[in-house]
């Protein structure tokens, strides 16, 4: 009994301690509140597929009135901003100087194919960006569809097309991209705080030498190492917080899923991402090459091959092979599934029981490490 | 001067071999740089090439298998189940097991046949509303294509005008093409300020700065130091991105090297002086790799790496005017693809001029003062 009142004693202490290491360390601080609020706000409102301007040169070789029909449609066009030019020289001048994003060429025969109903116009992207690039192609399809519409032809069909596809989009009905930025973000914010920041705090006990000084101390392993979670823990739960709190007042992303089945997830793979940020910790006892690693397994899976922003379906086999290693695409399954789609039985249970067996080895495998430090 | 010199040559020798002697850092300066370049070329990109769906075809009919055939048939649509009814869809929805559901209406060929609108829907899973988008955009091609064919058969007149795209520069409007160039700024940015923030924070905590103080350099000469080791580290990180993306993703380099580098040579002083700028207001190794990372991170969101910078907010937008990483990408992306110049390269290499020799002398203004 007196045992386990001096264990908890100890853990008190040196939670405290580290506490106030964390509190008294701007930077603690900045990783910890700093960082979430500047994601929210970078995502939130920085980060946008959707091309909203594009320049582009018109070299008009036809010179009718159709063909300035066609380019008056362009210029009424909210996605374009149109110069007139004369030569193809020049729309790649405009092109290669950047003042244009792309070029549009209405060839000579334009009116009388139009006539016989196959006429042609080429769109040329600048495929530096190819993104961007694609947006432009697409956006074109716009103005020239209308003009489809428009033009009265003998057939007296519809230009619809005889198949037409009605589309829903379940879950973001209104296409809004904070629904899945949201989700991804909590994962991302998590990460860093839980694996990046404590990934330096027990080598830097190491690197200072004030490992070996609480080597003399009663101090055992478990305690030492449960001192150090904690405050990370809280941390990472602030942040957890802070973005929950701007995906439901500043975003407005809906919370289908249950609250309880959300904190669950967060704190599961909270525990995994602490797992990673100790173990390394531990075994590296060197603060740069410990961030660095950190760095490689958590953050840079959690943003890349995560499914958060690109489709893991469509990577090589080989990296799909790795991604199913990582903790990140389960935890982005969940925030996705439990924020959009709801508490889907199917896809929770899998993916938070991989994630706890994930955290539950990782535990098991830092309580060895640092036993065999201090022994 | 020549003493000058010597110590700094002495400096930099010493900077050189603090990082290279040991292996474990050795390994983590070139890493890093390699497995992240593989992992985003292979990784990073919005096209699909696999996007699972579930079917549902009331009709069977004719017109509806011909359908069928092109979608199977394009190579990138991959068919998990034939489903009975309706309801069934939100099973393979919900579960992601498909990203969309293909319902063919029971009067498909009827309605076609009487040159009445045929209706296909489809549902996509909006988890990820970009992925969604960009499957919703690849079926509509499909169905492009089958109405091309049909007006065709049935001698329907087509659409008036068509539309011919063509891409310069990129062909084939492979993402690929446009993110691995980009990675050759992105990397070395990250590699290098946090190298540069570090090894003085590194001296700091060990102590071994304060010896340093007390010989005969300069806070000048010691920021020298700092920053060339760096900037070649740098130059050797950009060069190996540089080669993988040459040789390994075969993505031909058209521009010039002289260029290429000379913008790089730029863009790398402002990487370092922003390293020395977050060396000299941490106190200690966490510190100065927290706040790099701090000041990385919208760097590189805010560099068009992602998503396009014109369309970001006007107050978001006009803050990447002081990011160095936003020329530096547009500059190596066009040096690389494009055989730019000088001439068209101005706008880039103008910025970067400004913000470089202001990175550094505000980093050598703060470290004297911090020094002294």
């Amino acid at each position: 009994m007196n045992d386990v009142s001096a264990k908890l004693r100890r853990i008190r202490a040196l939670t405290l301690k580290e506490t106030r290491q964390i509190v008294r360390d701007p930077s603690s601080i900045a990783i910890g509140v700093v960082f979430p609020l500047m994601m929210i706000l970078l995502f939130g409102y920085g980060m946008s597929l959707d091309v909203t301007r594009v320049a582009v040169a018109v070299v008009d070789e036809d010179a009718s009135s159709d063909s300035a029909a066609l380019i008056g449609d362009f210029q009424l066009s909210p996605y374009f901003g149109v110069t007139v030019v004369h030569s193809m020289a020049e729309a790649k001048t405009l092109v290669m100087s950047r003042k244009a994003d792309g070029a549009l060429v209405i060839p000579s025969d334009f009116t009388r194919r139009l006539h016989s109903g196959e006429a042609e116009i080429q769109i040329l992207v600048n495929g530096t960006d190819a993104n961007e690039a694609r947006i432009m192609q697409a956006y074109a399809q716009g103005p020239v569809a209308k003009w489809s519409l428009e033009q009265p032809r003998s057939g007296g069909s519809t230009s619809a097309g005889p198949v037409i596809v009605v589309d829903r989009m379940w879950f973001n009905e209104s296409n809004d991209s904070h629904y899945f930025l949201v989700p991804g973000l909590i994962v991302l914010v998590m990460t860093i705080i839980g694996a990046f920041l404590t990934a330096m705090v027990v080598a830097r006990e190491w690197e200072r030498g004030t490992l070996e000084a609480l080597f003399v101390t009663p101090m055992r392993a478990g305690e030492f190492l449960v001192s150090k979670f904690l405050p990370y823990f809280g941390l990472g739960m602030i942040g957890f917080v802070l973005c929950l709190l701007a995906g439901q007042f500043l975003f407005h992303v809906p919370l289908r899923g249950s609250l309880s089945l959300l904190c669950l997830a967060s704190i599961i793979y909270l525990l995994v991402a602490l797992g990673i940020g100790l173990l390394v910790s531990t075994l590296v006892k060197s603060q740069f090459l410990a961030s660095q690693l950190a760095m490689l397994l958590t953050f840079l899976p959690a943003m890349m091959l995560s499914g958060f922003l690109f489709d893991l379906r469509s990577m090589p086999a080989f990296i799909q092979g790795i991604t199913y290693a990582l903790p990140a695409r389960y935890a982005v399954a969940l925030m996705q599934t439990i924020y959009l789609a709801g508490d889907v039985g199917s896809v929770v249970w899998p993916n938070m029981l991989v994630l706890s067996a994930m955290a539950a080895a990782l535990m098991v495998l830092t309580r060895l490490a640092t036993r065999k430090r201090l022994s | 001067m020549t003493s000058s010199l010597l110590r700094i040559l002495a400096l930099i020798r010493k900077e050189f071999l603090a990082v290279l002697k040991d292996p474990r850092s050795r390994f983590i300066i070139f890493l890093p740089p390699i497995l992240q370049c593989l992992i985003f070329g292979y990784a990073a990109s919005f096209d699909l090439n696999s996007v699972p769906y579930a079917l549902l075809d009331q009709d069977n009919s004719v017109a509806s298998a011909d359908l069928l055939s092109r979608i199977d048939g394009s190579g990138v649509f991959r068919r998990q189940a034939d489903l009975d009814k309706t309801k069934d869809a939100s099973t393979w929805i919900d579960s992601s097991r498909a990203i969309l559901v293909i319902e063919i209406d029971q009067n498909f060929q009827r309605n076609l046949l009487a040159g009445e609108p045929a209706q296909v829907q489809v549902i996509a899973d909006g988890r990820n509303s970009n992925t969604a988008g960009t499957a919703l955009g690849y079926f509509g091609r499909v169905v492009d294509d089958f109405n091309a064919d049909w007006r065709s058969k049935h001698s329907l007149p087509g659409p008036p005008i068509r539309a011919v795209i063509r891409s310069w520069y990129n062909p084939n409007l492979d993402s690929r093409w446009s993110m691995i160039p980009s990675l050759i700024g992105t990397l070395t940015m990250m590699g290098t300020l946090m190298l540069t923030a570090l090894s003085v924070a590194r001296e700091r905590e060990q102590g071994t700065f304060d010896q340093l103080l007390v010989t005969p350099f300069r806070p000048f000469e010691i920021m020298v130091g700092k920053a060339v080791p760096n900037m070649v580290i740098g130059l050797t990180q950009a060069t190996t991105i540089l080669l993988i993306a040459q040789f390994w993703f075969r993505i031909p380099f058209v521009g010039s090297f002289a260029v290429l580098y000379a913008g790089l040579g730029l863009f790398l002083m402002a990487a370092v002086g922003l390293g020395l700028f977050v060396s000299s207001i941490a106190k200690t190794m966490q510190q100065a790799m927290l706040y790099a990372f701090l000041l990385v991170m919208p760097f590189a969101l805010l560099s068009g790496l992602m998503t396009p910078i014109n369309s970001m907010p006007d107050f978001l937008q006009s803050a990447t005017v002081i990011n160095p990483l936003r020329y530096a990408l547009d500059l190596t992306k066009r040096v690389y693809l494009e055989d730019a110049g000088f001439a068209q390269l101005w706008p880039d290499f103008l910025p970067l001029t400004l913000i470089g020799s202001a990175t550094l002398a505000g980093a050598a203004w703060l470290f004297s003062r911090r020094l002294t």
